[in-house]
């Protein structure tokens, strides 16, 4: 369990808290959305879960451990970190020296470095590659690698920052794929984002932040269901749930829809029997 | 008249002996707004390139084929020269920004190309004026957020005064209301000073309200040059690894259970107009 106690945080001595009064408690086999705009602090809040960055005032323990007592290697071992440009992250000439590297740091031995790499090459359809440089591979696989040599030494808690910004429809399927993967296995992921529309699909925990604050805690449809709240933290209604308010509005329709399915399902009841 | 025109184009690049494009044909008028999409690795930005000359000037590789834009081949007129005329948006603003201060930035393409001290600072502030940034021209770079970034690089190009725009995928990193609000600036630098742009993006739910032409490639070929409205009648998404709007996405179910909503909607009005039509038939 991740718990965060009165987080207030400011890089300059003297300078505003660009994290202020955050109380959390983020569970095993969590999945949450930490969301806001650009600048509301949710990359700074992250950042303390694997200790890179440390508390002005206030605490965050780790499986009970305070970040303050251990080194960044010790965290880092349980919170993996998958940072937003994963092609600024990369400095092998090879993709399987990238993703061996963290395990050459953390001393396994040269049979399970082996192993592991092959297995989880396998996993996110990189073993072709194997002998490439990271920088000839196309956006969608150089992010596909951030998360392979990430997810490579097994941490317990993974933080994806921004994990669609820039992905097409079938990178974001394999993401969408890949995170369900890491839930099933017990991991607690925490996504960055303010992608509401990838929300919208995947239904977590949201995490609102606007200003260095939690201005919302809780579930996903509630939240998209509250235009106010979210863009008040510079986030806009997905469509979906605009579309509902919208039919709601116009007294076309009762209830609601939570997903494409319902909303499809729903509209052509208001049809006549236009079957082709 | 069109403004740009390729014919025929392919190439590879020199380290690879897969072609990224292959045999592209197609023309863009002047005012059009016309949004490329298609999959990651599909061509889209290497098309970009070969349109501002980069390709084959900068990067090498085997090309053929005839592009023109206002009148020039970019293989062989000076890139600066194209870029006086065409402004080229990257995805990541950070990679657009060179000064220390909004302002200087802004002026920075005007510098050494020459104009009178007068004359930039004119056009500086007509820039920033049209971007909604006049407030922010002696804030530093480090100190705007993402959207404002991008909004500064955009007025940079605009400076120029540009015939064209190319924006490769200028959204991806921002926000949803800064995306929204950067959407809306294009499509008003389209409709009100004329300005023909070209947008490469596979996040359809904002470009389809501001674009009129979509082209879609695939594996280094064009597949699709068609009005927006007709494109939707087909499955972007499945075929051509296109993010489409949710409400396409909506559609598309409601068509699988065999029923028409013609012509696809790409407004939530424009769908509640489609629904009660259908209602009263």
């Amino acid at each position: 369990m991740i718990v965060v106690e009165n987080l207030y945080f400011t890089y300059a001595p003297q300078g505003d808290y660009v994290l202020k009064n955050i109380n959390l408690e983020i569970g095993e086999g969590e999945l949450i959305a930490i969301m806001g705009d650009n600048g509301a602090g949710k990359t700074t809040l992250v950042k303390h879960f694997n200790g890179l960055l440390k508390p002005t005032l206030g605490r965050v323990y780790v499986d009970d451990v305070d970040t303050r007592d251990v080194p960044i290697s010790e965290l880092s071992r349980k919170v993996g970190m998958i940072f937003q440009y994963p092609e600024k992250m990369f400095f092998s000439e090879r993709v399987w020296d990238e993703v061996a590297f963290a395990l050459r740091n953390f001393g396994y031995d040269e049979a399970s470095i082996n192993r592991l790499v092959q297995k989880i090459l396998n996993i996110f359809w990189l073993w072709k590659y194997r002998d490439s440089s990271p920088f000839i591979l196309s956006g969608g696989e150089q992010r596909r690698l951030a998360i392979a040599s990430v997810l490579v030494w097994n941490p317990k808690y993974v933080v994806m920052d921004e994990p669609t910004a820039g992905q097409d429809a079938v990178q974001r399927e394999i993401l969408l794929q890949i995170i369900n993967m890491m839930v099933s296995q017990g991991k607690t992921v925490i996504l960055v984002t303010h992608d509401v529309e990838f929300v919208a699909e995947i239904r977590p925990r949201v995490i609102l932040m606007s200003n260095g604050e939690v201005v919302y805690d809780g579930e996903a449809t509630r939240l998209f269901r509250n235009p106010g709240i979210l863009e008040s933290a510079g986030l806009t209604q997905p469509i979906l749930f605009k579309l509902e308010s919208r039919l709601r509005d116009q007294g076309l329709i009762e209830g609601g829809f939570n997903t494409i399915d319902e909303a499809a399902k729903k509209i052509i009841s208001l049809l006549g029997d236009e079957r082709l | 008249m069109s403004i740009i025109s390729v014919n025929s184009l392919s190439f590879r690049y020199s380290y690879s002996d897969r072609y990224i494009l292959k045999d592209i044909s197609f023309s863009i008028g002047e005012k059009e707004f016309v949004l490329l999409a298609g999959a990651s690795g599909c061509g889209k930005t290497t098309l970009a390139r070969a349109l501002v000359g980069l390709i084959p000037q900068f990067y090498e590789g085997e090309y053929s084929g005839e592009v023109r834009i206002l009148g020039m081949n970019p293989a062989t007129t000076p890139i600066s020269k194209i870029t006086a005329q065409v402004g080229f948006l990257f995805q990541n603003p950070e990679n657009q920004i060179f000064m220390t201060t909004v302002e200087r930035d802004i002026a920075f393409s005007l510098e050494f190309r020459g104009f009178s001290r007068e004359e930039m600072k004119e056009r500086v502030a007509w820039a920033m004026e049209i971007m909604g940034i006049s407030h922010l021209a002696l804030k530093r770079i480090e100190e705007l957020s993402g959207g404002e970034k991008q909004k500064v690089a955009l007025a940079g190009i605009l400076a120029l005064k540009p015939k064209i725009l190319i924006l490769d995928e200028p959204t991806a990193y921002l926000s949803p209301m800064s995306a929204r609000e950067l959407m809306g600036m294009l499509k008003r630098l389209n409709r009100e000073l004329g300005i023909t742009i070209l947008l490469i993006d596979h996040r359809l739910d904002l470009a389809v309200e501001a674009a009129q032409r979509i082209l879609v490639m695939k594996e280094g070929k064009l597949y699709i040059d068609l009005p927006i409205k007709e494109a939707f009648r087909q499955n972007l998404s499945k075929e051509y690894g296109v993010n489409v709007p949710t409400l396409i996405k909506i559609l598309d179910v409601i068509r699988r259970q065999g029923f028409s909503l013609d012509p696809p909607p790409l407004t939530i009005e424009e769908f509640i107009n489609l629904i009660k039509k259908g209602r009263t038939i």
